[in-house]
């Protein structure tokens, strides 16, 4: 019995050995261009490593002011995103209504729309109403598209917060904010984080939404930064893009990891997947 | 504790006190969801409702006032546009290969070899599979132009092995945008492949093995069918997010040469902006808009028979 279970264990060890080195290919591409000044378009070595190319993005044109920029939609967003997915689950997880179901299945529904499909009209409407051009308006419209998952999985972890102590903060006269603010999420505090890790990561890496929403140089996030620097200049730095490349995708691939434990495995989307 | 509990009951047992219905108390319990509707109406439904608008106009990104209505024009038009039809072919073969086929069952694979492999191949495996996944779309995007690209690293490969390069850009756009879509995109299949294939009970592949069923019968009569309900969820999530993959494509190809890769969302973008056709875009757009949300129905169906 032990021989073929261990000749199974290898020939599995092969197969996502093979899996594992055709993903990482580009991505060592990644990082050994990032150390070249003299990267080209295929891996190789670098002759002799330097931290050049990540000082030579290291500037206000290049990295900063994008990367702030970034900042700002996606954090403002976030922020946006998680009180109100916060506030909407209350009443969602609370309260049987003969609302809340057709509620959620709307929010699942528009969960599932293809949010690329709306960018043309949402350009039109923007250039109307005069939100086009500015970051408030680009991190309002991600909000909302953001908006339908959130609630979602923010019902799902609130759903886990046992009734009874909320009760007993009714019986001493708490109102529902008092409730929600001191009582419940506390105990969801990682349920919270989980939320609102995951809506900023999905927004970081948006490029579609602001490419389509913002349009001066000095506004854009580094994902459209990243784009025009890529597609604009005659002669392509590689190395640099590369360095320049790794700055932007290190802060989504740290918080991540901070959150992967809880999403990992049994994430299958949260409670997308879970009714 | 104990104390909160007792008077938590205590309020359950005074008549009425939790399920007073009064129209007041009842805004009030609902009132949390004003800010997120609020938002959702604004800015999503909002312009879903001006896509539909515009869609049966002639709108034109110069000169918003000489817009007048023009019936089903824009859809007969998009019927027999060449180059419509060619993007609906391209994102059915974009969807086909990278979706269905590629993420899909390379998934499974992994997931169903991560059960046997080794704890540190599999976390190296996993490592590479999910990095790919949490990567910004435009820098994977980019990625996989130096991949492909005549002087890119696949090239340089096949030159190691004698066999012949290509301008793989160029001679295969669809399916160079497809891999990259498969290497982005694997590792969501995989993650919910590998809490699928935990759930299923040790006993019945054990009692399958001892009854002699190889490893294809056993995955064809037991895992498959164990599964379902997450291929079926996996298979429909998968297909809408690749149906709306527009960064990728745009920075590997921008839907070239020609519109060799142009898939909808890419069309949809050149027509309404790069043609400042508005009105025949946004009538592309409300047609994906629909083709998602025939799936989203679906969706919620195969939800709704597991609950």
């Amino acid at each position: 019995m032990r021989l073929p279970r261990h000749r199974h264990r290898l020939a599995a060890d092969a197969g996502l050995l093979v899996v594992a080195v055709a993903f990482a290919v580009p991505l060592v591409w990644l990082v050994l261009a990032s150390l070249d000044t003299e990267a080209t378009l295929r891996v190789r070595l670098p002759t002799s490593p330097t931290l050049h190319n990540f000082s030579a993005v290291l500037t206000d044109e290049i990295t900063f002011t994008p990367m702030l920029n970034s900042l700002l939609i996606c954090g403002g967003a976030t922020l946006l995103t998680v009180v109100c997915a916060a506030l909407a689950a209350y009443p969602l997880s609370r309260f049987r209504s003969r609302l809340t179901r057709p509620y959620l299945l709307t929010v699942l529904f528009s969960t599932c729309l293809p949010v690329t499909a709306v960018m043309v009209p949402v350009y039109g409407l923007f250039v109307q109403v005069d939100l086009i051009d500015t970051r408030y308006g680009t991190a309002l419209f991600l909000a909302a598209a953001q908006l339908p998952f959130a609630i979602w999985l923010m019902k799902n972890f609130m759903d886990g917060v046992p009734k009874v102590l909320e009760e007993a903060a009714w019986t001493d006269g708490a109102s529902w904010p008092q409730t929600l603010l001191r009582v419940i999420l506390p105990l969801m505090g990682p349920g919270v984080a989980v939320v609102a890790i995951y809506t900023f990561i999905m927004m970081w890496g948006n490029f579609f939404v602001p490419f389509m929403l913002l349009l001066s140089p000095e506004q854009l996030p580094a994902s459209v930064s990243i784009f025009t620097f890529f597609g604009n200049y005659g002669a392509i730095a590689f190395g640099e893009l590369a360095a320049f490349s790794i700055l932007y995708s290190t802060p989504v691939v740290v918080l991540y990891i901070l959150i992967s434990g809880r999403l990992g495995g049994g994430f299958a989307l949260g409670g997308a997947v879970k009714g | 504790m104990t104390s909160a509990v007792a008077r938590a009951a205590a309020r359950a047992r005074r008549p009425g006190a939790r399920h007073a219905g009064g129209p007041r108390t009842l805004l009030l319990r609902w009132s949390p969801l004003v800010p997120a509707t609020v938002l959702l109406l604004l800015f999503l439904v909002g312009p879903i409702g001006y896509c539909v608008l515009i869609a049966f106009t002639d709108t034109q990104l110069t000169g918003q006032e000489s817009a007048s209505f023009v019936g089903l024009a824009n859809f007969r038009h998009a019927f027999g546009d060449p180059a419509f039809r060619n993007a609906v072919v391209l994102t059915l073969v974009f969807t086909v290969l990278s979706s269905l086929v590629g993420q899909n069952t390379l998934g499974l694979a992994l997931a169903g070899l991560m059960r046997r492999a080794s704890r540190p191949v599999r976390a190296l495996t996993g490592a590479m599979v999910i990095t790919a996944w949490v990567l910004p779309e435009i820098v994977a995007g980019f990625l996989l132009y130096t991949f492909f690209e005549r002087r890119g690293t696949l090239n340089a490969l096949l030159d190691q092995l004698h066999l012949p390069a290509q301008n793989w850009l160029f001679t295969l756009p669809i399916v160079a945008v497809s891999f990259a879509n498969v290497w982005r995109g694997t590792a969501f299949s995989m993650l919910i492949y590998s809490a699928a294939l935990a759930g299923i009970p040790q006993e019945v592949t054990e009692s399958a093995e001892v009854d002699g069923a190889g490893g294809l019968r056993r995955l064809w009569h037991i895992t498959l069918p164990m599964i379902r309900r997450s291929i079926g969820t996996n298979l429909m999530l998968n297909t809408l997010q690749t149906l709306s993959v527009f960064g990728l494509i745009w920075v590997m190809t921008r839907g070239g040469p020609g519109n060799r890769s142009q898939t909808l969302p890419v069309f949809m973008y050149d027509q309404a902006f790069l043609k400042s056709l508005i009105g025949y875009g946004t009538a592309v757009a409300l047609l994906l808009l629909l083709v998602g949300a025939l799936f989203s129905v679906v969706y919620l169906r195969l939800l709704r028979e597991e609950v």
